[in-house]
């Protein structure tokens, strides 16, 4: 059954605009659409009127590049568990919805426009220590640095951070602590990490703050929006090797 | 900045240092509410004068007592720095909010709580540790020792019940607080495993309910008293 439903979408022209609610009508919506499939239809009809579409991220539509970025009914990525933007489907809402779509609100993340943030903040976190150093030359042999399975597993695990912000955005405090933490946590646990084990954490929690984040509060909501669904675990890691750091480091 | 600034006054540090505040202040409760349920004995209040005596002139009670007092402010101060920095973090709020589907309300009310349990100190201490130090308290004698009667002080205020049910609610504020610190001070610590994050979440959660609720059953039990 198709379904008609009222949106209530933030408008902002550009970083200097105040910005406003707009409330748009898009009849005969298929459930077996997309979330940004249902946008596009909206912004078809936009176009054909002469209006400015609606802006807004997106990129592989699959749910893996961490570009589809809008809070859907108070919530990141919407109501689902567990799925980013593009693969929520409208099969989820029901005939009549109203549905309120506002950009990531956070001030490390500034709205370019309409519901396309900035998140460079986040680039300039990994540039600051997310990363590993790696002698050039041959092709090195797979597996020959032995890795526990459950080293692999949590290190996997907390590598499926897409970036995408939903935990700021989710954050009561915009605090970008569970995506820092992923990228601390996902090399900190392998050996190939090790070489700048201390000065990564120190610099990403400092480039992190110096971004404008707030600070943790270990309310959770994070690891209950975030799309890869990566645990608050990696935070307390994070936390523990932040304190080893401090601690061990050589950064007087 | 040194690395020692640099450490307390970072995020992360900052929540350290309200989680071992925190955790010592979760220690505190216990050694108090100890010594108050002696306030529920039928000895006339001999066992409690006794024990406010022994707390108010044992030196190594009272260097712990100025610990306690410190780190109460060093909690309330911190607290203050990462709430104003995180609303700072989000300057334009979100016009639909999620409500408690992804978040208890207690976790994301810390500041709240917090600011109502410090008006709670503030005439808590006004009530009974500035009186006991600066006021006119009657003296009684236990045993051949002269000492102010704490006792008395204490039933009588409890006879209103106003400062009884006041007491009552700041149990209620204290737990929805202990409800999100106990676990999460662990957490800020860096302590998460699965070997023992269910144990403390399990002890966080019953130590929420239990302190307050045994703090509350002592107004209760001497208002009831006092109309007989």
């Amino acid at each position: 059954m198709n379904m008609n439903l009222k949106l209530n979408i933030w408008r902002q022209k550009n970083a200097n605009d105040k910005g406003k609610f707009v409330t748009y009508e898009v009849s005969d919506v298929s459930p077996d659409m997309s979330f940004l499939e249902m946008i596009d239809v909206l912004n078809e009809d936009l176009t054909r009127k002469g209006e400015d579409p609606v802006h807004f991220d997106h990129d592989c539509r699959e749910g893996i590049c961490g570009a589809c970025s809008m809070v859907i009914n108070g919530r990141a990525h919407g109501p689902k568990r567990g799925i980013t933007t593009c693969q929520l489907h409208m099969r989820s809402f029901k005939e009549g919805d109203s549905i309120t779509i506002e950009p990531w609100r956070a001030d490390a993340f500034p709205v370019v426009k309409d519901l396309v943030v900035d998140r460079s903040a986040f680039d300039r976190i990994i540039q600051a220590g997310g990363y590993v150093s790696v002698g050039t030359g041959g092709t090195p042999d797979a597996n020959a640095i032995p890795i526990p399975k459950k080293t692999a597993d949590i290190a996997m695990d907390a590598a499926q951070c897409i970036g995408c912000g939903a935990c700021v955005a989710t954050c009561k405090n915009a605090s970008a602590m569970l995506f820092t933490s992923a990228k601390i946590s996902q090399l900190a646990v392998l050996p190939q990490g090790q070489t700048e084990r201390y000065n990564r954490v120190e610099k990403m929690i400092m480039q992190m703050e110096e971004e404008g984040f707030g600070g943790c509060t270990n309310t959770g909501a994070c690891e209950v929006e975030c799309p890869k669904e990566i645990s608050i675990e990696h935070i307390a890691r994070a936390h523990r090797e932040f304190i080893a750091a401090k601690a061990c480091s050589h950064n007087v | 900045m040194s690395w020692i600034t640099n450490t307390l006054t970072s995020t992360v540090g900052r929540k350290v240092i309200m989680a071992l505040t925190g955790l010592f202040l979760t220690l505190f409760l216990a050694v108090h509410l100890a010594g108050n349920l002696q306030l529920l004995k039928n000895d006339g209040g001999e066992s409690f004068n006794i024990y406010t005596q022994f707390m108010a002139h044992n030196p190594l009670i009272q260097a712990i007592s100025k610990g306690n007092f410190f780190f109460i402010l060093l909690h309330i101060y911190v607290s203050f720095t990462l709430y104003f920095r995180n609303k700072k973090a989000r300057p334009v709020g979100y016009k639909v909010a999620p409500g408690n589907v992804s978040s208890s309300w207690a976790s994301r009310s810390m500041t709240l709580l917090g600011t109502l349990i410090l008006i709670f100190i503030l005439l808590h201490l006004r009530g009974y540790w500035y009186v006991l130090k600066f006021g006119h308290v009657p003296m009684v004698t236990v045993n051949g020792v002269e000492m102010h009667d704490a006792y008395r002080l204490v039933v009588e205020s409890y006879q209103n019940p106003l400062i009884a049910g006041f007491y009552i609610l700041s149990m209620g504020v204290l737990a929805f607080h202990l409800w999100h610190g106990f676990s999460s001070a662990f957490q800020s610590l860096g302590l998460s495993h699965v070997k023992y994050t269910g144990f403390i979440k399990v002890v966080g959660k019953l130590y929420a309910i239990v302190v307050p609720a045994l703090f509350a059953l002592i107004p209760i039990m001497l208002y009831l008293k006092s109309i007989g």
